[in-house]
């Protein structure tokens, strides 16, 4: 399984704060997962301004997801 | 390092206070910054702040930019608290404090994590105002008028100039 989460606007698009996917054959990017989670949810979430995070690391868009990995998609951060 | 993720309120000198002192033994000084919650935004004016995170990387994010902050300047020890939840106008968010033998490194140790905290840590602002509440959306580099140029976060499928 794939643990997505969703941030923020992302979450408030999305309607939910979190799904799970199926890990598909021979491994996906992340950009494939935002796919995967567009297809589940039915809400497209492409932007240009959207950041992704594999196991609470940032990571680019080609980044490897692995089977039981959290995958999280989230708009630019605003803190401090 | 200390870095604290919380909803209560915090009073900087106190945290200072109560810094370990074996950590910042040698300390020939200390800088700080403080950010609280604005009354306005280019919208109109701000009743209160929501500031939502993401538990476990927010943690993560603030002690990576943390020990990079070691390595990069010849510093003691840094103290970073950040609050998420509602918070009021005049309501503390954030404080960086750095400890270290000169004063140079402390300022820019403490400028250099207040900036990196800016574009890294997953926390993100609604602004709740009369007309109802929005994400804020506004670069927080740009409005500081970044010296160095910055990043809008560490990867973006555009750069900022292609997004202009």
């Amino acid at each position: 399984m794939i643990y997505v989460k969703f941030f923020a606007s992302v979450r408030e698009r999305v309607g939910v704060g979190e799904i799970s996917l199926l890990m598909p054959e021979g491994g996906v990017t992340v950009e494939e997962v935002l796919s995967l989670a567009e297809d589940e949810t039915g809400v497209l979430l492409q932007d240009a301004h959207l950041l992704a995070a594999v196991n609470l690391q940032h990571v680019p868009f080609s980044g490897v997801v692995h089977d039981g990995d959290e995958v999280a998609f989230f708009p630019p951060v605003t803190g401090g | 390092m200390i870095i604290k993720v919380q909803q209560e309120d915090f009073e900087p000198m106190a945290e200072m206070a109560a810094y370990p002192v074996d950590a910042i033994a040698g300390a020939g000084g200390s800088v700080t910054f403080t950010g609280t919650v604005r009354d306005y935004s280019e919208a109109a004016d701000i009743l209160a702040m929501e500031i939502e995170h993401y538990p476990g990387m927010t943690e993560r994010e603030l002690e990576r930019i943390s020990a990079e902050a070691a390595r990069r300047y010849d510093i003691l020890d840094s103290l970073i608290v950040h609050r998420y939840g509602h918070l009021a106008p005049q309501d503390n968010i954030v404080m960086v404090a750095v400890w270290s033998r000169h004063r140079a490194a402390a300022f820019d140790a403490c400028r250099f994590l207040i900036d990196l905290l800016k574009t890294s840590a997953p926390f993100w602002k609604k602004e709740v105002t009369l007309a109802g509440a929005r994400w804020v959306t506004d670069c927080p580099g740009c409005r500081a008028g970044g010296r160095e140029g910055h990043t809008h976060a560490p990867y973006t499928h555009y750069s900022h100039t292609q997004l202009k």
